[in-house]
C-alpha cells in the first residue's frame, strides 16, 4: 500500500519531562479521507493527535507527511506543510470579524485569498452573512464554522479537528459532519477526535480505538461499529 | 442673563483646556491599553518614558534653535518629534530585549512585567534628570497665540474673553489625526489585525504564523510614537518637568481603565472623561454663573467643589468608583 498522506507511527511521548501517555501509538489518514479517533476518557485520543502535530515530545516513533519527516517541526512550521489545526477550546479570534479571522487564517500566504474565502463562504453559507459580525458574538455551532474555516484558509492537504461537535447541539452536530465529509471530498484529508464515537465513526473511513494510549482496535469505520466487541465496550452496546 | 458671556468663560477657563488636556491624556492612555492588551501587563514606565522623550524632543528643539532651523508660526519642537520618537523606539526596544524579553520566555506572571517595568521606570527617570534636571524647562517657540482675549474681545464686542493658545489647538489637532491613524492601521492592515489577533488569542495566533517577536516590535513601536506626542504636546501646553510627568501617570491609568483595558475607543472616551472630571471639579464656576443667576442672585462664594491642588484626587476617586463598580470599564475591557 501506498504511504498514507499523514502517518505519525510508533509514537511513545507524553508533556514535557512528564510521564508517558502514548505507547507505541500509530496514527494515519489516507488522502481525501476521513480518519476518527474514539476512545474513552482520558484514553490518550487528543494526545495523540497533539503528538501528530507537535505539540508534545516524542521519545519514540516518527510523524511523516506526504512521506516527508517532520517529526523535529514545530507546530507553526508544520502548518506551513500543510497541515490545519482546530483546537477544541479558543480555537477564534473572538473580538475580530468572521472575515478578519479567515484573513487571520491565511496570514502565512502572499497570494490572492479570495477564492479560499469564497470556498469556505460556499461551504459555510450563514458565515457569509455574518462577515462582519465579531466571532465571539456568534453561536457555538457558527463559531465551530469560523474554526473551521480558518483552518481551512491556509489551503491545507490535511485537517485536524479536535472534537469539532463539543457542546454544540445534535442537529449541528449531523450539519457539521456533513461539512466535514464535503472538506474530505475536496480531497483533503481529516484526523478528527470525537466524542460521540458512533456518529462520528459513521462517516470515518477508517477508526481508531484507543485506550490507555495504545491503539486497541483500528479499522474501517464501518467494520468497527459491526464489531460486537467495540460495540459493548465502547459504543454502550 | 448673559449666556454667551458665561458660554466663552466656560469656554476659555474649562472646556478649551480640557479638551487639551484630554487629549494628551488620550495619546498616553492608548499607549498603556495597548502595552496591556497585546504585552498583557501594567506598564508604570509609561509617565517617565513620556519625560524621556520629550527630553529627548527638547534637545532636538534647542539644537535647531541654535541652528537657527525653525517652521515659524509653528513651535520648532515639532520638527524634531521624530528625532524624539527614533530615540524612544530604540530605548523602548533596548528595554524590551534587556528586560521584558527575558521574562516573555519564562511566561512571568504579570505581576512580575508590572514590577519590572518599575524598575525601568526608576532607570528611566534618573536618566531624564540627569539630562535636564528637576526644574521646568520651557521649550514653546512660534507664534503664541491663534487668538488672545483682547483680540476676541474686540472681534465680539463681549464682555468676557476667550484665547486659543496654539499649544493647544496642535495638540487637539495632532490627537485628533493620530487617532484616526491609529484606527485604520488597527482595523485596515495585516500588521494592525495582527496585532489584534495577538491581543484575541495568542496560541491561535501562533498556530496562524503570526510571529509574536513582531507584533512586539510593532506595538513598542506605535506606544514610542504615542508617548512622545503625547509627551511634547504636554510640554508645549505647560511647560517641561520631569515630576509631572510621573504625576501622568494617575490620570492615564485612570482613563484607560474607565474606558476599559484593552479598548482604544475605551482610553480616548475615558481621557477625556477624566479630563474634564479634573478640571470641572476643580474650577472656579462663580463668573460662569454670575453671567447666568438672574439678575441680584449672582453667587457669592467661589463655587468651586475642591481646591486645584486636589485634581488627582478627583482621578482617584474615578479610578476607585471605577474598580468598585464597573470593574471592566465603560467599553467592557479585560480586568486586571
Amino acid at each position: 500500500m501506498a504511504e498514507p498522506v499523514l502517518i505519525g507511527e510508533n509514537m511513545t511521548g507524553g508533556y514535557g519531562n512528564g510521564p508517558d501517555i502514548l505507547h507505541d501509538c500509530t496514527i494515519a489518514v489516507e488522502k481525501g479521507e476521513i480518519a476518527v479517533i474514539v476512545g474513552p476518557n482520558g484514553a490518550g485520543k487528543s494526545t495523540a493527535m497533539k503528538a501528530v502535530f507537535g505539540m508534545l515530545n516524542l521519545r519514540q516513533g516518527s510523524v511523516r507527511l506526504g512521506g516527508e519527516d517532520i517529526t523535529a517541526l514545530s507546530p507553526q512550521a508544520r502548518v506551513r506543510k500543510g497541515m490545519g489545526f482546530v483546537p477544541q477550546t479558543s480555537n477564534i479570534f473572538p473580538s475580530m470579524t468572521v472575515e478578519e479571522n479567515l484573513e487571520m487564517g491565511a496570514f502565512i500566504r502572499d497570494d490572492d485569498i479570495g477564492s479560499t474565502m469564497e470556498q469556505v463562504y460556499t461551504l459555510f453559507p450563514i458565515l457569509r452573512d455574518k462577515r462582519r459580525q465579531a466571532a465571539g458574538e456568534l453561536s457555538g455551532g457558527q463559531r465551530q464554522q469560523v474554526a473551521v474555516g480558518r483552518a481551512l484558509m491556509t489551503q491545507p492537504s490535511v485537517l485536524m479537528l479536535d472534537e469539532p461537535t463539543a457542546g454544540v447541539s445534535p442537529i449541528v452536530m449531523d450539519e457539521l459532519f456533513d461539512r466535514i465529509i464535503e472538506i474530505a471530498r475536496t480531497g483533503i484529508s481529516i484526523l478528527m477526535v470525537e466524542q460521540n464515537a458512533r456518529q462520528a465513526l459513521g462517516i470515518a473511513d477508517k477508526g481508531y480505538v484507543m485506550v490507555q494510549g495504545e491503539n486497541r482496535y483500528t479499522d474501517t469505520g464501518e467494520a468497527l461499529l459491526a464489531d460486537p466487541e467495540v460495540r459493548k465496550s465502547f459504543l454502550g452496546g | 442673563m448673559e449666556p454667551l458671556n458665561a458660554l466663552v468663560s466656560v469656554s476659555n477657563f474649562m472646556l478649551i483646556p480640557a479638551l487639551a488636556y484630554g487629549s494628551q491624556l488620550a495619546l498616553g492612555a492608548l499607549g498603556i491599553t495597548l502595552i496591556f492588551s497585546i504585552l498583557r501587563f501594567a506598564h508604570f514606565a509609561h509617565g517617565d518614558t513620556m519625560a524621556l522623550g520629550t527630553a529627548a524632543v527638547i534637545g532636538g528643539t534647542f539644537f535647531f534653535q541654535s541652528q537657527g532651523i525653525g517652521i515659524s508660526p509653528l513651535p520648532t519642537a515639532l520638527l524634531a518629534i521624530p528625532i524624539g520618537i527614533v530615540v524612544m523606539i530604540l530605548y523602548l526596544l533596548a528595554a524590551d530585549r534587556m528586560v521584558y524579553r527575558y521574562f516573555r520566555q519564562v511566561k512571568a506572571k504579570p505581576l512580575t512585567f508590572v514590577m519590572a517595568s518599575l524598575g525601568v521606570m526608576f532607570v528611566t527617570n534618573g536618566l531624564t534628570r540627569l539630562f535636564m534636571g528637576v526644574g521646568e524647562t520651557r521649550f514653546e517657540d512660534g507664534e503664541r497665540f491663534i487668538f488672545t482675549v483682547r483680540e476676541f474681545r474686540e472681534f465680539t464686542g463681549l464682555a468676557e474673553g476667550m484665547a486659543l493658545r496654539s499649544a493647544q489647538a496642535i495638540t487637539i489637532i495632532t490627537a485628533l489625526v493620530v487617532m484616526v491613524i491609529l484606527f485604520w492601521f488597527l482595523n485596515r492592515t495585516r500588521a494592525g489585525k495582527s496585532m489584534r489577533a495577538y491581543s484575541d488569542n495568542e496560541d491561535l495566533a501562533l498556530l496562524s504564523g503570526i510571529n509574536p517577536e513582531r507584533v512586539v516590535v510593532i506595538t513598542w513601536t506605535i506606544t514610542a510614537i504615542l508617548l512622545v506626542l503625547a509627551g511634547t504636546l504636554y510640554g508645549l501646553d505647560k511647560g517641561f518637568r520631569p515630576f509631572n510627568y510621573f504625576q501622568l501617570l494617575l490620570p492615564m491609568f485612570a482613563a484607560a481603565i474607565l474606558g476599559g483595558l484593552g479598548s482604544p475607543l475605551g482610553a480616548i472616551v475615558g481621557a477625556y472623561v477624566v479630563a474634564f472630571a479634573e478640571l470641572g471639579i476643580t474650577f472656579a464656576w462663580r463668573r460662569v454663573f454670575s453671567y447666568l443667576a438672574p439678575e441680584g442672585m449672582e453667587p457669592t462664594s467661589m463655587m468651586q467643589l475642591l481646591p486645584v491642588d486636589y485634581k488627582f484626587a478627583v482621578t482617584f476617586a474615578i479610578l476607585v468608583i471605577v474598580l468598585l463598580f464597573r470593574p471592566t470599564g465603560i467599553f467592557r475591557g479585560k480586568v486586571i
